[in-house]
């Protein structure tokens, strides 16, 4: 368990900045994987009063907020409309609807957790990251970076692609064995693999839809950094990589 | 730190710590339907309403709860009645101990698909974990629970045009 000496409301994204510039606070999400980590911190910063649990849509962008939670991400009409169904067949198989109820897309995009679906996804989707003090920061460059100091505000997924995901898992629950994602732009396909067992990363860029077979998935599947874990071994990985990837182009392609 | 809610219609004031969760706190005031399974975030079998929403218990950090209506298996004793006799019928019950969890996830369904599928019931309650059974009887069960509350709503339906 987790343990902490004061929780602390924070009052503006001022406050919540100046409290975690010290070591020994934490920022808490929706508290799924913090709890179990058995970390131990002078100071919990909570986030849910500051108006960060809203999914917003702008002309060209989504902007969500850090404390939407996984479910809210997963059945909001507007994102399934503009992406082709991705968030609800990304996220669906994460644990049960009331883990999902709490988990919130800042815990899980700020974690950069290896096993992440959502961070595939947003990854594919060419997603930006809004830090209060810093800025913006592309996903792409925020996913690799060390965890750092800043308070994650928002997510801000871009207009204008059409997404989707395939993965495989041991059992319906767990975490992904390996997950793949794939976006559709005017500028071609974006191919995300996670789950390697690491951070997800972008394989592939501005693919010409004509290229994708599983000649070329194959091909492709091979300069894929991967690795062995419990759940599988880095041949098995590279086995199913094509097959995922090929699934995950072909329901952008639809979308 | 002192910490007040709703728990089913009724308000409370609790002394709790800065890491508690929700589920400590009921567990303390002798809410029994409230389980912990797994230690994992996992199980599903502490399941409460926060607000109308089915969470997790184990996991949302007690100060949170100030303000919030929570309710709990204790708090639905009518509708545990009904789903309850649709369980044993089916003799989904082995141990039971992850049925009050199971429960209230699948009032929350109930609201949300009221006529869910079979597959939707299944993914609906994919988080709630059960290691006696292999899940069918308790979904006849279900579907047999979801046919009786549109019947009854029908029913209701029937009675207001009436009059």
């Amino acid at each position: 368990m987790a343990a902490f000496r004061e929780y602390v409301f924070a009052q503006s994204l001022e406050e919540a900045y100046r409290l975690n510039r010290q070591k020994s606070a934490v920022i808490v999400g929706g508290n799924m994987w913090l709890r179990m980590c058995g970390m131990r911190r002078r100071t919990a910063i909570d986030l849910t009063r500051l108006g960060l649990d809203k999914i917003e849509e702008e002309e060209d962008a989504f902007r969500v907020g850090a404390m939407v939670t996984l479910r809210a991400l997963e059945t909001d009409a507007r994102l399934n409309a503009a992406f082709g169904g991705a968030f609800a067949a990304a996220l669906s198989p994460i644990v049960g609807t009331q883990f999902r109820n709490g988990a919130t897309v800042g815990g899980s995009v700020y974690s950069r957790f290896g096993f992440s679906d959502v961070s595939a996804l947003l990854l594919s989707l060419d997603a930006r990251v809004m830090l209060h003090g810093r800025g913006e920061v592309a996903l792409e460059d925020y996913q690799f970076e060390a965890w750092d100091r800043d308070v994650l505000t928002h997510v801000v997924i871009p207009k204008g692609r059409r997404a989707g995901i395939s993965s495989v898992r041991l059992s319906a629950t767990d975490f992904p064995v390996l997950v793949a994602a794939a976006a559709r732009s005017a500028s071609g396909l974006r191919l995300v693999v996670g789950a390697r067992p690491a951070r997800a990363m972008i394989v592939c860029d501005g693919m010409d839809p004509a290229r994708v077979t599983p000649q070329e998935m194959e091909r492709l599947a091979q300069s894929i950094p991967l690795g062995s874990n419990l759940r599988a071994s880095q041949a098995y990985r590279r086995k199913i990589a094509p097959v995922l990837l090929m699934r995950a182009a072909a329901a952008c392609m639809e979308g | 730190m002192v910490i007040g809610f709703t728990l089913n219609g009724r308000k409370v004031t609790v002394q709790a710590e800065a890491d508690d969760s929700l589920y400590t706190v009921l567990r303390a005031l002798h809410v029994s339907s409230v389980k912990c399974g797994c230690e994992t975030t996992n199980c599903g079998l502490c399941t409460v309403y926060m607000n109308g929403r089915a969470v997790l218990s184990c996991s949302v950090p007690a100060p949170r709860c100030e303000g919030c209506e929570i309710v709990t298996l204790e708090g639905l004793q009518e509708e545990a009645k009904l789903l309850g006799g649709c369980l044993a019928d089916e003799g989904a019950e082995q141990c039971g101990f992850c049925a009050p969890g199971l429960m209230m996830n699948v009032f929350a369904l109930a609201k949300e698909k009221p006529d869910a599928a079979p597959e939707e019931i299944d993914a609906y309650l994919a988080g709630n974990l059960c290691r006696c059974s292999g899940y069918m009887s308790q979904r006849r069960a279900i579907l047999r629970y979801l046919e009786m509350k549109r019947d009854a709503l029908a029913a209701d339906g029937q009675e207001v045009r009436e009059r």
